[in-house]
């Protein structure tokens, strides 16, 4: 963690707006101050297991931490906030998105998602996150604090292509450098599970290609015995011990962690064979799973559950994968899957639409997810399953303080955000948005 | 002209949902949020597919169906402006004009999405052309009337309309697929020379036509103008009587298009997208066009990187008439929480959120006086929520189309009961029949691990 960071922000940002004449960077970080904070008169969701929310409260923030929560005064020289009718939760998480990597879709020169090549454990999404994207701010305004940053092309449903697409990290949605923002650079190994599909989209013909089913099945066992066949050579490379004697091989060293059980192994699979396959694969293999999109995770509920493989899904607000779907499948699927005990978690596997998250989690709610269940989905679940539960996910002294103060359910569209703490921190809710939206309803009428 | 076609296929819409819908139904309970006249209590009378009697004491006839929607939310239908489901094809993108094509061609009554649209409440959609060219193909309005075949689906009396498209799209910024022959325009200069040029055509056809009719009045026998089949629906833009919808981003395009159209006299009905319209509400309120947009999409274009979540409530502010749709059929499926949008950001009311997706967009297509409210007269087009439309958690549980109950929750799970035990039945049927092979080649056939629709097939 980088608490000890944090109360450089806001003294630079005044010295940096000032030497340079940023009065835009200036407003933007206006509403920063260090010190601390005291969040008064409150209802808190502490979403700690089995405790009711504290009717009326205060949180003290200090360093970055929450330092006191309950019936407190506040301390000397502390910020109050008065959030009388308002309730403070947990910072949301968004636990797979493409924040910072990505800023407009169809210009490549601004998309830095997914690298060339099948093969690139030792790649990480902080590298390339870009800490002054519009969509950061944009997120944050509606409550996501921090989020996972996966490469890789998340965006299709086994349209992607397959393999290790690098290391996701998780990060602040504030902080002048990517160093500032870092939570944890390494904080799972993404995988697109191999498809095995008879048709695929060739784009330098522009044409639909298909392929016998015994063609498919064949460069699906292949592609999966070479991930074997890597994670073997991950092995010995391990083994072997000390790298002081021969060349170092990044890309070896870098699933080190996947081998030793110490990083979990994201794995993008959607159809049910597939999840079948990956689960079968890293059982064999004895690495952490986590499946990320899991479109058809409620034909193998029974599996996930026996094996406790954590299920990020794709977003709920899409369409059913097969015509003679139920047309209700993709908003059914979070509450079935948590029925039969599989741990569940959201994600927009986005970079624009993370604003989204709450509303992804939201729409299972309609659909038989318990409302509490959908809230942990976006908070106290996603910083377990990164092993962040020591410092994330949950209101309680201790925890770094990332937290948001809204007038009601953080999961209904019409509730609004108040204000937004990352890292301690409370950080303005100006965005792009709301600039060009101010600038324009101040527009003149015309003569 | 045009209008014969469309003759021919509206005819037997209105023979054949005429007597599917002589019936009479009666909704109790529940809160009726008419959208035009505020909050009222049921109850909803619905005779021969219109809505006879809202409220107060009603007279029910003997025999009529009863609903009981108590504790629910009763909503008019919702109207999607922007849509492109239901559709064999969408986009002629070979010709800088394709208004010789339309939609209304090439209805799929069995496009899975009407009936999943239709159970997020959404009764009537915008079928546009896609927005390849400057002037598209002609639209086709629809109503969601699942189960009805092509003809049926047009909304009868729906007056006709066109699509324009401006910006990045027309001018193919991201390069034409390979082998495909590289097109003008390749700008926005061309592409408002485009429209510009094809009014004048217009209009020279039309004066064609004119010199034609009165040289034959005057009793002059001539062969009459060879008719334009491209040209004729731009002839009924320049008389009013077909509305162009057209797709734009950027406010200097909008206003370009604006110019244009009053240049050769015409109103543009809506702007489609839009997202830059906040920059020149007060120009567009003049125009007098509407607008008609997404709730919060940005970024994913450079045109679309100045868009905001505010734009409606904005727009609307300076008095522009706004309506939200979907132009996916994912987002259809959840317009009412789209809606919702406009209330968090810009501050729309409730009551003006609810009408961005029914009334106004209803206005758009120039079908207000049929839909889009809940008002004695109207066509009785509705979706009941289980709560209040706005919220996250509402869940519509039936829609009515003309009367008609459509869908509802417990209609649909009753359907897939019977699915499901067909396809068992089927599947153990092939079982028997066939030999175990290696490799299942296509849809459908039932593999280890392929489970009930592990198919190849479906849209994707």
């Amino acid at each position: 963690m980088n608490s000890e960071r944090t109360s450089k922000t806001a003294a630079t940002a005044g010295l940096l707006a000032a030497a340079f004449g940023l009065a835009a960077a200036a407003d933007a970080r206006a509403g920063q101050q260090e010190g601390a904070w005291v969040i008064e008169n409150a209802r808190i969701h502490t979403l700690v297991e089995g405790a009711d929310p504290i009717e009326s409260g205060s949180i003290v923030i200090r360093d970055g931490r929450i330092v006191e929560i309950g019936e407190v005064s506040a301390p000397e020289g502390a910020t109050v906030v008065d959030a009388s009718g308002l309730d403070v939760f947990p910072g949301l998480m968004d636990s797979v998105s493409q924040l910072g990597l990505t800023e407009i879709g169809a210009i490549a020169a601004t998309v830095d998602t997914a690298e060339l090549g099948e093969m690139n454990p030792h790649l990480k999404a902080a590298t390339a996150i870009h800490p002054a994207s519009e969509h950061l701010p944009v997120a944050r305004a509606n409550g996501i604090t921090h989020a996972v940053v996966a490469p890789g092309r998340l965006g299709g449903f086994g349209g992607g292509g397959s393999g290790i697409s690098g290391q996701a990290s998780i990060v602040h949605l504030d902080g002048w450098t990517v160093e500032e923002m870092d939570i944890e650079a390494g904080a799972g190994m993404v995988l697109s599970w191999p498809t095995l599909s008879t048709r695929s989209f060739n784009p330098a013909t522009f044409q639909p290609e298909r392929r016998s089913f015994r063609e498919a099945q064949e460069a699906y066992d292949k592609a999966v015995a070479e991930l074997g066949e890597v994670l073997a050579a991950a092995r010995r490379y391990h083994e072997a011990g000390s790298a002081d004697s021969r060349r170092r091989d990044v890309r070896l060293e870098a699933l080190s962690p996947v081998i030793r059980g110490e990083m979990p192994l994201l794995i993008l699979a959607n159809r049910a064979r597939e999840i079948r396959g990956a689960v079968e694969f890293t059982k064999e293999q004895g690495v952490r799973m986590i499946l990320l999109g899991g479109a058809e995770a409620w034909e193998v509920t029974d599996l996930l559950a026996e094996e406790d493989i954590p299920v990020i899904l794709g977003p709920t607000q899409r369409l059913p994968g097969h015509e003679d779907d139920p047309y209700d499948r993709p908003f059914t699927t979070p509450g079935e899957l948590h029925a039969a005990g599989v741990t569940v978690a959201f994600a927009t596997f986005g970079s624009s639409n993370s604003r989204l998250l709450p509303y992804e989690a939201g729409h299972a709610v309609g659909y038989g997810l318990p409302q509490d269940a959908a809230i942990r989905a976006i908070t106290t679940v996603p910083a377990q399953l990164f092993g962040l539960e020591e410092d994330f996910g949950t209101l309680e002294e201790g925890k770094v303080a990332n937290l948001i103060v809204v007038n009601g359910d953080p999961l209904e569209i019409r509730t609004e955000v108040h204000h937004v703490f990352v890292n301690g921190v409370r950080v303005p809710l100006d965005n792009r948005h709301l600039r060009l939206y101010n600038e324009y309803r101040n527009r003149p009428r015309p003569r | 002209m045009r209008r014969q076609r469309m003759a021919a296929l509206t005819l037997p819409a209105v023979l054949l949902a005429a007597p599917l819908a002589a019936q009479t139904t009666v909704i109790r309970g529940g809160t009726v949020l008419t959208v035009t006249n505020g909050v009222s209590e049921g109850p909803i009378l619905i005779e021969d597919g219109k809505i006879t009697a809202v409220g107060g004491e009603v007279h029910v006839p003997d025999g009529a169906e009863e609903v009981d929607a108590t504790g629910m939310f009763i909503m008019p239908g919702i109207v999607d402006a922007h849509s492109h489901i239901a559709a064999e094809s969408i986009n002629e993108g070979s010709v800088s004009v394709s208004s010789m094509t339309g939609t209304g061609d090439v209805v799929d009554p069995y496009d899975i999405n009407i009936y999943r649209e239709l159970a997020g409440g959404v009764t009537t959609s915008n079928i546009l052309h896609g927005s390849a060219n400057p002037i598209g193909g002609m639209n086709v309005i629809i109503k969601h009337r699942w189960g009805a075949d092509a003809a049926e689906l047009v909304f009868e009396g729906a007056p006709p309309g066109i699509k324009f498209a401006l910006g990045e799209n027309p001018k193919r910024s991201r390069g034409t697929p390979p082998g495909v022959q590289p097109r003008y325009p390749a700008t926005r200069m061309g592409v408002v020379d485009v429209i510009r040029q094809a009014f004048l055509e217009a209009e020279a056809y039309r004066q064609e036509f004119r010199d034609y009719e009165a040289a034959k009045a005057r009793g002059e026998r001539l062969l009459p103008p060879r008719r334009d089949m491209k040209l004729e629906p731009l002839v009924e833009v320049l008389e009013g009587t077909r509305l162009v919808h057209a797709h734009c981003y950027r406010q200097d395009e909008i206003l370009q298009l604006l110019r244009v159209a009053e240049e050769f006299g015409v109103r543009i009905a809506t702007l489609q997208h839009v997202l830059e319209g906040y920059k020149v509400a007060d120009e567009i309120a003049a125009h007098g066009a509407g607008a008609s947009t997404f709730s919060d999409w940005w970024a994913y274009k450079v045109e679309a990187y100045d868009a905001i979540p505010h734009n409606a409530a904005l727009m609307a502010e300076r008095g522009v008439l706004v309506s939200i749709n979907s132009d996916s059929a994912e987002e259809a499926r959840h317009l009412n929480q789209e809606a919702a949008k406009t209330v968090k950001w810009g501050g729309m009311t409730e009551e003006q959120a609810l009408a961005t997706i029914t009334i106004n967009a209803a206005i758009h297509l120039g079908v207000g006086d049929r839909v889009g409210s809940i008002e004695v007269g109207k066509d009785a087009d509705l979706a009941i929520f289980d709560r209040h439309p706005l919220s996250t958690y509402a869940v519509n549980q039936m829609t009515f189309v003309d009367g008609r109950m459509l869908f509802s929750r417990e209609k649909d799970r009753a359907m897939r009961e019977s699915a499901a035990a067909e396809r068992a039945d089927l599947e153990a049927k092939l079982a028997e029949s066939e030999p175990p092979r290696r490799g299942p080649p296509g849809r459908g056939t039932p593999g280890p691990g392929a489970g009930p629709s592990g198919s190849e097939g479906g849209r994707r």
